[in-house]
């Protein structure tokens, strides 16, 4: 696979789609069986207490709800900003993730913070609007002041294999982005087969993701271990292939410290310890940032708190 | 960020839960007994060198005690049981084993140097189902496909190697037991405390005396056992070498006989293969238990139009590989399970680099004390090398090339053995076509190194003859 290949614009639908089918297929058995064997490492003491701080600097601290009001984005943003009011030394997260009309609160409110606003756009979450619409919804975005556009591919197209139209629409929507950062949302609970995964994630790549994203969050299964590795595997080879690095972030149903912990093992034994950099590996989430609270304090007090010891926000 | 901001603390499995005992006799007729001629040696620990028991060493006189026991309680007690009762037992050991699993996991892997990962969620989960699948066939041997009322052989003299004990004590022990057969196993010198713990469940289980004897004892003990009048079937794992005195040895009498031996497999990787997961396939069929596995994927054969890819993804994910202590969860390879072992390992690696094959391994760094070796992997490899013909039995691999499926058909047979082979394509119709013709008793498709009590297991040629496991299991241990 050649550089040029790669960055060149498809000649057609047709040499997209051999370009895609000519990448290695995944074993389903074969990546469930290295996802679940990655999920039994055992991380402890001072790795345990470095892989929390470093997950909360990744969480893309995130509110998607038709119910969000200005006032919730705000509390949501000072949470981003001291997770934990009671220790200073607890890190911030890397973003805040709000529907586009709720950009210009979130900016306010971490104006001077370097925190990321994040801004799911392009008629989030199913992705069934004309093309001028989700340009639209990008462009006002980033006037509001988002510095990350998290955009839905059409899965409809990519599964009726129309993948040009999929191609051109993030061409698109990076293009809208100006120095926004582009997140590519595959929804990957919907694209099925792993293949399918691997083929989303270097069509997304091969159009200019800065990210390519697992899910919205609203559709299940959403992030699971094993589509992370698929997606962590596509990023390795596709920075092997063409110089470029390609974040990658996990999405919907990472609720536990846990959880988190395992996919940063999968970072760092699948793609490398290059990608264990909010940089370069982000999880969307929400109730996750309490529990690593929880679980910061218990490695370095020796007890739990209760829920009621962190904020609600 | 660098590494070390994610080096995963040492995360050590305790080992307070096991109670090894300074002194083991020899467990004859459901009692513990001391050798009658009093020599003993001792068992070591492979990753300290640290001696963790003396363990009697079996003469004629315990092997012919032992049989005793045997005979007496197939002839008064096990042989006349009828099935179902038979299947009590077992169900019950297969529960104790269960039970008392994280103990004999940790056990394994401080007396064999396997890592706990693979001792907790490989061999003990296997162990167990392989006694639950036996107990199930224990009543049912009239529909086995063997006529209507099959019999047991009498008391079986088993042998088994190191490398996987309890398995392999499993996998002789469970089919002999629901044939109604009587056995005196001998475990390896290297490696019997968790047959030595066998025994214990034997007696918590309250199996009648004299079913199951445990001899220990090296290759001697070996000897007396298998060329012992009194027993009617003898069924051996390891080496071919051994494997061919025995086959003498027994030759001309009337003791049936089984043999599971070395092999030297080929993992065939065409170029549509999923080559993530073909890489881990490769990585499990040679660097899992060391490579202390007489059916690991030893031989590479990779197509050569992804040679290049496949190694260049392989050595990445070598370097990930985790070489160390065994009772650390996070260890992927332990040590290699003696001295004599080891030397082995090396000379081999050293005539593979006199032959001209280019030698690789990580960096890593190896502890200081104890048996260790790197994963290793030698590129350029020729059908004539000694390295591409020969078990090395550790953590070695050789990486041929082929052109054609034809051709790497041709190379995969081209060896003495036969006991596994490994087929990586995307291409359902290859996988068939490539089954048909590979000369070996399992054939992984997309896959390696998958184990299940129903599944038959054995070689070809110099790997053996006989099935362990499944249905077919079950005709080594009855008169058919």
């Amino acid at each position: 696979m050649s550089t040029e290949t790669l960055t060149d614009a498809p000649g057609g639908n047709a040499e997209l789609r051999a370009y895609l089918h000519g990448l290695p297929g995944v074993d389903q058995v074969g990546a469930e069986e290295r996802a679940a064997r990655l999920a039994t490492r055992s991380i402890k003491t001072t790795a345990k207490a470095a892989a929390i701080d470093l997950a909360i600097s990744m969480v893309d601290l995130t509110t998607l709800e038709g119910a969000d009001t200005p006032g919730k984005v705000r509390a949501l943003c000072a949470k981003a900003v001291r997770p934990d009011p009671e220790d200073p030394a607890v890190p911030k997260v890397a973003a805040v993730c709000v529907y586009s009309d709720l950009v210009g609160v979130a900016t306010a409110a971490l104006r001077g913070s370097g925190i990321g606003v994040a801004s799911v756009a392009t008629a989030f979450p199913a992705g069934r609007a004309p093309l001028e619409a989700k340009l639209a919804d990008t462009r006002a975005a980033v006037a509001a002041g988002a510095t990350e556009i998290d955009m839905v591919i059409d899965r409809g197209a990519f599964l009726a294999g129309d993948y040009l139209k999929v191609y051109e629409e993030i061409v698109a929507v990076k293009q809208a982005c100006g120095d926004a950062h582009l997140k590519v949302i595959l929804e990957t609970g919907e694209l099925v087969t792993y293949d399918n995964v691997r083929r989303a994630s270097w069509l997304a790549m091969r159009a200019g993701a800065d990210f390519i994203k697992t899910s919205t969050g609203k559709v299940s299964p959403a992030a699971t271990l094993p589509v992370t590795l698929v997606m962590l595997e596509a990023v390795r080879d596709f920075r092997a292939a063409t110089g470029r690095q390609v974040g990658v972030k996990p999405a919907g149903g990472i609720r536990t410290t846990k959880d988190a912990i395992r996919h940063l093992v999968l970072v760092n034994e699948t793609a490398g310890p290059d990608w264990l950099t909010p940089r370069w590996f982000r999880i969307g989430a929400s109730s996750l940032l309490n529990d690593l609270l929880m679980q910061r304090r218990k490695l370095a007090t020796g007890v739990y708190s209760g829920p009621d010891y962190f904020t609600l926000d | 960020m660098s590494e070390n901001v994610f080096e995963y603390a040492p995360a050590p499995e305790s080992a307070s839960i096991v109670d090894i005992r300074p002194a083991y006799g020899l467990f004859i007729n459901g009692e513990w007994v001391e050798g009658q001629d009093g020599r003993s040696y001792k068992s070591v620990n492979p990753a300290t060198e640290e001696v963790l028991a003396e363990i009697t060493e079996a003469g004629p006189a315990d092997v012919d005690r032992a049989v005793a026991a045997a005979r007496n309680a197939f002839d008064n007690v096990w042989g006349p049981m009828p099935g179902r009762e038979r299947a009590k037992y077992l169900f019950r050991i297969a529960r104790l084993i269960q039970e008392r699993s994280r103990e004999l996991a940790v056990l394994e892997s401080i007396d064999n140097g396997k890592p706990i990962r693979e001792s907790r969620d490989v061999d003990l989960p296997l162990v167990a189902a392989h006694f639950f699948y036996y107990a199930g066939w224990a009543d049912k041997l009239a529909h086995a496909g063997f006529g209507p009322d099959p019999r047991p052989l009498g008391v079986a003299g088993q042998v088994i190697p190191w490398n996987f004990p309890l398995l392999m004590l499993a996998w002789k022990i469970a089919p002999a037991l629901a044939c109604g057969n009587t056995v005196v196993l001998k475990p390896a010198e290297t490696t019997s405390l968790t047959a030595l713990a066998f025994a214990d469940i034997c007696r918590q289980a309250e199996l009648p005396p004299g079913v199951v004897n445990i001899v220990t004892g090296a290759g001697e003990t070996g000897r007396a056992l298998v060329g012992h009048p009194g027993i009617d079937k003898v069924a051996f794992t390891g080496s071919t070498e051994v494997g061919k005195q025995i086959a003498r040895m027994v030759a001309g009498t009337r003791k049936r006989l089984t043999l599971e031996l070395g092999g030297k497999a080929a993992n065939v990787i065409f170029d549509d293969a999923p080559l993530d997961q073909a890489v881990e396939g490769v990585v499990n069929g040679i660097f899992f238990n060391q490579g202390h596995v007489c059916c690991a994927g030893s031989r590479l054969l990779v197509q050569e139009s992804v040679a290049e890819e496949l190694l260049a993804r392989l050595k990445t994910r070598m370097a990930t590989l985790r070489v160390g202590d065994p009772l650390d969860k996070n260890t992927d390879i332990g040590a290699v399970n003696s001295a004599e072992q080891l030397d082995k390992i090396r000379t081999l690696s050293q005539i593979g680099e006199a032959e001209g094959a280019t030698r690789w391994s990580p960096p890593c760094e190896l502890p200081s004390r104890g048996f260790w070796f790197a994963p290793t992997v030698f590129t350029g490899v020729a059908q004539s090398h000694r390295i591409a013909r020969e078990e090395i039995f550790g953590p070695v691999l050789s990486v041929l090339t082929f052109r054609t499926p034809a051709e790497a058909v041709e190379k995969a047979n081209n060896t003495p053995y036969g006991l596994s082979a490994g087929v990586w394509t995307e291409k359902g119709s290859r996988i068939l076509w490539m089954a048909e013709r590979l000369r070996a008793g399992v054939v992984w498709a997309n896959t390696f190194n998958k184990f299940d009590p129903a599944a038959p297991f054995g070689g070809y040629k110099e790997s053996g003859f006989g099935r362990e496991g499944g249905r077919h299991g079950l005709e080594a241990y009855l008169d058919v």
